[in-house]
């Protein structure tokens, strides 16, 4: 690990402010970035810790809407979400492991958009916006390929607001060594359509997978999707699963996800 | 009698206390006064010329102390190979040197070039970032089939070729063989690969250099399996430093699984770099280094052929392998895939014709060596893998065909068409208790739950041997060893009674601390904790051979026996004096030395107090002390056998296999510590079940280790096992040691990847797919594939 500068701000406009500085980086729970870090493969100048930042941990229900802080750790969400969008989080309790769930936060996870993650097949399949320092994005605006999204380099994301829809599931099928997603599944279901998205199987990062949404807005059920599987074009081939495995796998953990609704 | 705690006593082990409680002292944790770091610069080609390496900018870096290159080493002796094997047409081996740090050459990613040595070790990681090294990339040689064909891409230019040596075992047995094969009714062939695995021990390897002036002494502390064996090579062949002028010390270590057996370039640097900057010289591996620089295990591709009757009679096995040893021969590299795979290549069938070919090859990856099992579990899975297809094309029940073909309890010892004579065993007696902790009759059942749960169901069955312990000496000399394989123990009984044993073998999670005192109070009849082993230290322990090959009790636990025999014939000397009796007249039982026909004794600790204050002894007859030293060399190796059966359950949609059920119904003859022995099978099949289904160490065309990482390379975690049912009630006594023990270690290892392979194709099969094979990992990707073509 290269040496580097830490602060910790109390409030959105201190952290704005120490993220205006040359080299800044966000901090969320560090289960990326710290072990990044300690393979010299990122030398930020300045960390800008997240966590302890005045109303950007917490989970709160507004309406038909699941407000969540930036800086609210997966644990939480497993745990204070779980009357309010089960589906959303039981998600959360899947991530990593019971260390990783208690540092890990929703928006170091959404701003780092591991294409295998957890968090963004939940915000993608549920319609969420992610609000930051400066205004707000919706997911389908947000995510723009591996590792890429709408951020600006110095935006924080203060919290991220999910609709909460009549049911949702995800599925995820766990690449052995990493047990980050070989390929996750949200499926979610709302009073105007269904929402299915994909988060470790593809070249372009987390999708949307339309032609499941079509057939499931019809018919909600896994015979609507009998037989389908992703498009092999797009998917990732490692030592880990073919481009034709993945594609197949979307198949099947997307009527596993629809018949997870119940 | 036994003494509480003794022989057959399921203690629990005492070093878990210091282990379990943060207590342990490892390698990692000594830094002594003045301690500089150390920090090595390591390819990131797989074959590359090197140009120049210009270290000027990284000198003068801050807190840098020294920066070393492999032309500093050029002068010194090479790492050598530790078995010479001859090929087929009596030419030696090709041994190129393998030198401290690359000269010249680099050749495989993580081959270190130059090492930096600052005060701080963040100084010494800058440091090597600033060193300049103008290394041309050449085309490199991953794969064996590859290199073999290639005669331009040469892992080393100076051999010309990039094979090591093309070995044939039996070669009298050659023609044979392929007679009977012509003339077989039946022949089964499989092609297969054993899957190269990343050892991954949990603490990863540290060297610790330091030097005194004062005297001229070095001392290494370091992560090493068999201390005085690295001493050996240091002295001998790499750095010429007299032995009795070097410790070396391995003090507690967080496993080694094969890859501490061996002497690495890193502890010849911090040595060398301690003497001539005058100050202890630190270097502690990362985890990517340990994937990159550690000796890798198996990475095997066979070709093997069964020869049966119509009525699953074996007739003959034939293999032809191809064994990766990478980019530079480790110690035991050339001898793993010949002498410890090649002759057991019978199993525990009275197979009349066996013939095993391997051709060793240099590749551009990094080098492999013995992994827990070594060269063992590469047989037993080509033919139980074999034994399997051949059943399934017969018709003949996987279980039947086995015992077709087992020795029979009264054929012992049994010359085995492989070359080795099995002392003892009784394969039937496995393969019933198996069969009944199992629950074969049942598996029909649970099929058909499966089934309605949407799952595939199969069972996988195994019979394995093996060969621990490798010796007598005279035999592996004439095979090509170049080491003896004998143990030692100093037994010293202390003036107060309690006991100090010294012993060659080095404990790092086998349980010597316990087992072997147990071993003493049993013969004594005195409380084991008033024994202690003392280990890993080359300045307290006479000379042993170290901790592989599930050698450690069979080996040197006997050689703890000799040595307690030697102490109760010289105390019973003493106490015939002390009583003033003819020492023949003297018996020692339960502790106590008692005169026959009378009620005269005296106990053990009177005798060793007499020892030590000999004021009244015959110095003419009796020298004062009570300390006695055995080296032990066995007769023969030992033959742990075994009967493993799985079951398992995959899930068509995804290829997903779930083992349900894993049973080792194993043979390991006397057991000393049952608790430690069913520690050493679940942990062995925590392994062969991480192979099996998780671990795979994949190098791309390029020579880029894909699976570099825990991100990549799945180690087997608790959730990935089933509950293991582990039973070594079924035992025969080894016929040649004392104790009567065979080893433990390796078992789970060697028994459990066929045994999960052969589940799996069952499932596939009774599921109505025609999958003969799937190469290890048998993970969900390939099963998938397998099913749908």
């Amino acid at each position: 690990m290269y040496n580097f500068e830490f602060t910790k701000p109390k409030t959105v406009e201190e952290a704005a402010t120490a993220m205006a500085a040359e080299g800044a980086q966000a901090l969320g729970g560090g289960q990326t970035l710290i072990p990044t870090m300690k393979q010299r493969l990122a030398s930020p100048e300045v960390l800008v810790s997240m966590t302890d930042i005045e109303g950007m941990v917490g989970v709160a229900a507004h309406g038909n809407t699941l407000t969540i802080g930036g800086a609210t750790t997966h644990a939480q969400v497993a745990a204070d979400a779980a009357d309010l969008f089960p589906g959303l989080a039981a998600l959360a309790s899947g991530i990593g492991d019971p260390a990783v769930r208690n540092r890990g936060t929703i928006g170091g996870s959404l701003a780092n958009n591991d294409p295998a993650a957890c968090y963004p097949a939940g915000a993608l399949g549920s319609g969420a916006t992610v609000t930051t320092n400066k205004r707000d994005i919706t997911a389908d605006d947000y995510f723009q390929g591996m590792f890429e999204t709408a951020l600006d380099e110095d935006e924080i994301i203060t919290s991220v607001s999910f609709p909460i829809p009549e049911k949702a599931n995800y599925q995820k099928f766990e690449q052995p060594a990493s047990r980050f997603a070989l390929v996750g599944v949200f499926a979610a279901k709302f009073n105007d359509g269904v929402r299915v998205a994909v988060t470790g199987a593809s070249n372009v990062g987390v999708h949307r997978w339309t032609e499941a949404e079509t057939a499931l807005n019809s018919n909600f059920s896994e015979s609507a999707i009998d037989g389908m599987s992703g498009n092999a074009n797009d998917m990732i081939a490692d030592l880990h699963g073919s481009a034709k495995y993945r594609a197949h796998l979307v198949g099947v953990l997307t009527r596993r996800a629809v018949a997870g609704c119940g | 009698m036994a003494a509480d705690g003794g022989m057959g006593h399921a203690t629990k082990r005492r070093e878990d206390v210091r282990f379990l409680t943060g207590r342990g002292k490892y390698t990692d944790d000594y830094t002594p006064a003045k301690t500089s770091y150390c920090a090595f610069a390591r390819s990131t080609v797989a074959n590359g010329k090197i140009n120049s390496i210009d270290t000027t900018a990284a000198a003068e870096m801050p807190g840098v102390v020294a920066v070393f290159k492999g032309e500093d080493f050029a002068e010194v002796g090479g790492n050598p190979a530790g078995w010479a094997i001859v090929s087929r047409d009596g030419t030696p081996m090709q041994e190129p040197k393998r030198p401290v740090l690359a000269h010249g050459k680099v050749r495989h990613v993580g081959d270190a070039y130059a090492a930096v040595i600052a005060e701080t070790l963040e100084q010494a990681m800058d440091a090597v970032e600033a060193i300049d090294a103008d290394i041309d990339e050449l085309d490199a040689v991953i794969d064996m089939a590859g290199a073999l064909a290639n005669d331009n891409t040469l892992v080393h230019d100076e051999i010309g070729t990039n094979m090591c040596f093309d070995w044939g075992w039996i070669e009298d047995n050659r023609a044979a063989t392929e007679e009977a094969i012509k003339n077989a009714p039946h022949v089964t062939t499989l092609k297969l690969v054993n899957n190269r695995l990343v050892p991954n021990a949990l603490e990863p390897r540290c060297s610790i250099g330091e030097y005194d002036p004062g005297t001229g002494d070095y001392r290494l502390t370091t992560t090493s399996q068999n201390p005085h064996l690295t001493r050996l090579l240091i002295s001998a062949f790499v750095l010429g430093i007299a032995e009795n002028k070097l410790t070396v010390h391995s003090p507690d270590m967080g496993g080694g699984f094969g890859s501490k057996i061996y002497h690495y370039g890193e502890e010849a640097l911090v040595l060398a770099a301690a003497k001539k900057l005058n100050r202890p010289v630190k270097w502690t591996s990362t985890r990517t280094e340990a994937f990159l620089s550690d000796a890798h295990g198996r990475d095997h591709v066979t070709k093997i052929e069964l020869a049966c009757e119509k009525d699953g009679t074996f007739i003959a096995f034939r293999t032809e392998t191809m064994a990766n040893v990478g980019a530079y021969l480790s110690n035991f590299s050339t001898v793993t895939p010949t002498f410890l795979h090649g002759t057991l290549m019978a199993g525990n069938y009275t197979v009349p014709n066996v013939y095993v070919n391997v051709k060793t090859v240099f590749t551009n990856t990094a080098p492999v060596d013995a992994y827990r099992g070594a060269g063992r579990p590469e047989a037993t899975f080509s033919l139980e893998r074999v034994i399997d297809k051949a059943a399934r094309e017969l018709g003949i029940n996987p279980v039947e065909i086995r015992r077709k073909n087992f020795v029979k309890p009264d054929q012992f010892p049994y010359a085995s068409a492989a070359g080795l004579e099995y002392d003892s065993g009784n394969y039937d007696a496995l393969m019933d208790g198996l069969e009944m902790r199992a629950d074969l009759a049942g598996f029909e059942a649970r099929c058909t739950t499966s089934a309605k749960n949407g799952k595939l169901r199969g069972l996988g069955i195994n019979s394995y041997i093996e060969a621990c312990g490798i010796a007598p000496s005279n035999l592996v000399g004439v095979l090509g060893s170049r080491i003896g394989l004998y143990d030692a123990a100093t037994v010293r009984v202390n003036a107060t009674g309690n006991i100090s044993v010294m012993v060659g073998a080095h404990s790092h999670g086998q349980g010597h601390e316990t087992a072997f005192p147990q071993v003493v109070a049993d013969m004594l009849g005195i409380d084991p904790m008033s024994v202690e082993i003392v280990h890993g230290d080359t300045s307290k322990i006479p000379f042993g051979m170290g901790t592989y090959g599930s050698r450690s009790l069979a080996v040197c636990g006997s050689a703890v026996f000799r040595a307690t025999e030697k102490i109760i014939k010289k105390a019973t000397l003493i106490a015939a004096h002390m009583v003033e009796a003819k020492p023949e007249d003297v018996n020692f039982t339960d502790g106590e030395f008692a005169v026959k026909g009378t009620n005269k004794k005296v106990s053990f600790g009177d005798v060793a107090l007499k020892a030590y204050i000999p004021h009244d002894f015959p110095i003419e007859a009796i020298e004062p002390g009570l300390e006695e030293t055995a080296f032990y060399d066995p007769a023969n190796f030992t033959y742990p056998a075994g009967a493993y059966a799985c079951e398992v359950e995959v899930d068509p949609d995804t290829g997903k296999v779930e083992i349900c059920s894993m049973v080792a119904m194993d043979d390991f003859g006397n057991v000393v510590n049952p608790l430690i022995v069913t520690g050493q099978v679940q942990g062995g099949l925590a392994q062969g079940i991480g192979q099996a289904l998780l671990e795979h160490g994949v190098y791309d065309e390029n020579g880029q280790l894909l699976s570099g990482s825990l991100m990549d390379y799945a180690m087997p975690r608790a959730d990935d096992l089933p509950n293991l049912v582990v039973d070594h009630s079924n035992a025969t006594a080894c016929t040649h040691n004392p104790i009567g023990v065979k080893g433990c270690g390796e078992a789970g290892a060697i028994g459990s990847p066929p045994t999960v392979v052969n589940a799996v194709i069952d499932a596939l099969q009774r599921g109505g797919h025609d999958v003969e094979h799937i190469d290890m990992p048998v993970s969900p990707g390939r099963v998938w594939a397998a099913m749908n073509g």
